[in-house]
């Protein structure tokens, strides 16, 4: 007890000194947080589209391209090009002579995702994309978003009276079934001066929810691209960070 | 034969101090004239006077604290960083620089985070 009074005591003397022997002038300062990509030689950015998969209830292409345009006419200074989302998944098996005549098969999980990925890299396809919008950036991927389930186990307290009415608690130990989604990203970064690819990011999220929870699958895949918007932002655009510092004198 | 010798120590311990003294005041008022350009939103002018500030007397903390909130103003964090250590090596114990300092390191670790994913 003395030895936490006297650390107490000496805490606030050093608080009370510190104040006395300072003069101290509150300022506002917001910090820039500088891209992970140099967009300088771009004046528009053009989201092509996504080869999305998984849930059938979210069209992962449309919901997501409609969202990264809308941040980023909001949040960037490029200056946002409004166009139909790209077919991938037909230019992707078009491309390629043995899917050509089998319907494209469909994609649930990650692997299914391998057999369109290599359009990305196709660097004709995209170098045409950028000459029809004027050599954008161009911002495209892949989009999955699985339901998924799992249990978890939940420690609860129950309360019993006996014959005499004294209450007891006892410590019950259960398992608790939760649905939820996991949504994974690749956006890919396309210069549409050369076609080549310049940058990547692969962000993650996930949610869970108790299984009698009805939270539909568009909600769900709204949260989760509030996670993942930030870090996409921050690839494209500086950011700042509103806060007040302590001058000193 | 030990007298002058003391009285030599003691003038030259009186010049260090006028001198450290001087130096404390002209950082002072390198920090003033930052302090008010800072507070006009002139943060490349107010960086010079706390860097000038830190060089006529780097044992000045504040100088070193208002130098890092300089930095982050302008988005040189890692400048910043180091100077809210030097601030803090200066002076541990001070409230104000610890607190700039945590609010600070939140963001950078969270943008040094996102920069290796």
């Amino acid at each position: 007890m003395n030895v936490r009074f006297a650390r107490t005591v000496v805490s606030v003397a050093a608080v009370v000194v510190t104040a006395s022997c300072t003069h101290f002038y509150e300022i506002p300062i917001e910090t820039p947080i500088r891209p992970k990509l140099d967009v300088s030689g771009f004046q528009r950015v053009l989201v092509a589209g996504f080869i999305s998969g998984g849930t059938d209830d979210v069209d992962g292409n449309v919901e997501t391209t409609r969202l990264l345009r809308s941040q980023l006419r909001t949040k960037s200074d490029l200056r946002v090009i409004d166009a139909d989302t790209l077919p991938l998944v037909d230019v992707a098996t078009r491309r390629d002579p043995s899917a050509a005549a089998t319907p494209a098969p469909a994609i649930r999980e990650a692997k299914d995702l391998v057999t369109y990925e290599p359009v990305f890299a196709n660097v004709a396809y995209w170098k045409d994309i950028g000459e029809e919008y004027q050599q954008p950036l161009i911002v495209t991927g892949t989009v999955l978003f699985i339901p998924q389930e799992q249990s978890r186990p939940v420690i609860r307290n129950e309360e019993e009276y006996d014959n005499f009415g004294r209450r007891t608690t006892r410590t019950v130990r259960s398992y608790q079934e939760l649905k939820g989604f996991k949504l994974s990203l690749n956006v890919i970064f396309i210069d549409g001066r050369t076609g080549a690819v310049i940058h990547s990011i692969r962000p993650e999220e996930s949610n869970s929810y108790p299984s009698n929870q009805q939270t539909p699958a568009l909600s769900a895949y709204f949260e989760l691209m509030d996670r993942i918007v930030p870090s996409f932002l921050g690839t494209l655009s500086s950011q700042r960070v509103k806060g007040t510092r302590f001058l000193l004198q | 034969m030990r007298l002058p010798a003391l009285v030599a120590a003691l003038v030259l311990a009186m010049t260090v101090s006028t001198v450290a003294s001087d130096a404390r005041e002209q950082a002072k008022e390198q920090l003033k004239f930052g302090i008010e350009v800072a507070q006009h939103n002139l943060w490349r002018e107010a960086i010079s006077k706390f860097e000038r500030a830190a060089d006529i007397d780097p044992t000045y903390a504040p100088a070193w604290n208002n130098l890092a909130i300089a930095y982050e103003q302008q988005g040189d964090l890692a400048k910043a960083n180091d100077a809210y250590q030097k601030a803090l090596k200066l002076d541990p114990d001070n409230q104000y620089i610890k607190q700039n300092f945590d609010l600070f390191r939140e963001i950078h670790e969270r943008t040094l985070r996102q920069n290796s994913r």
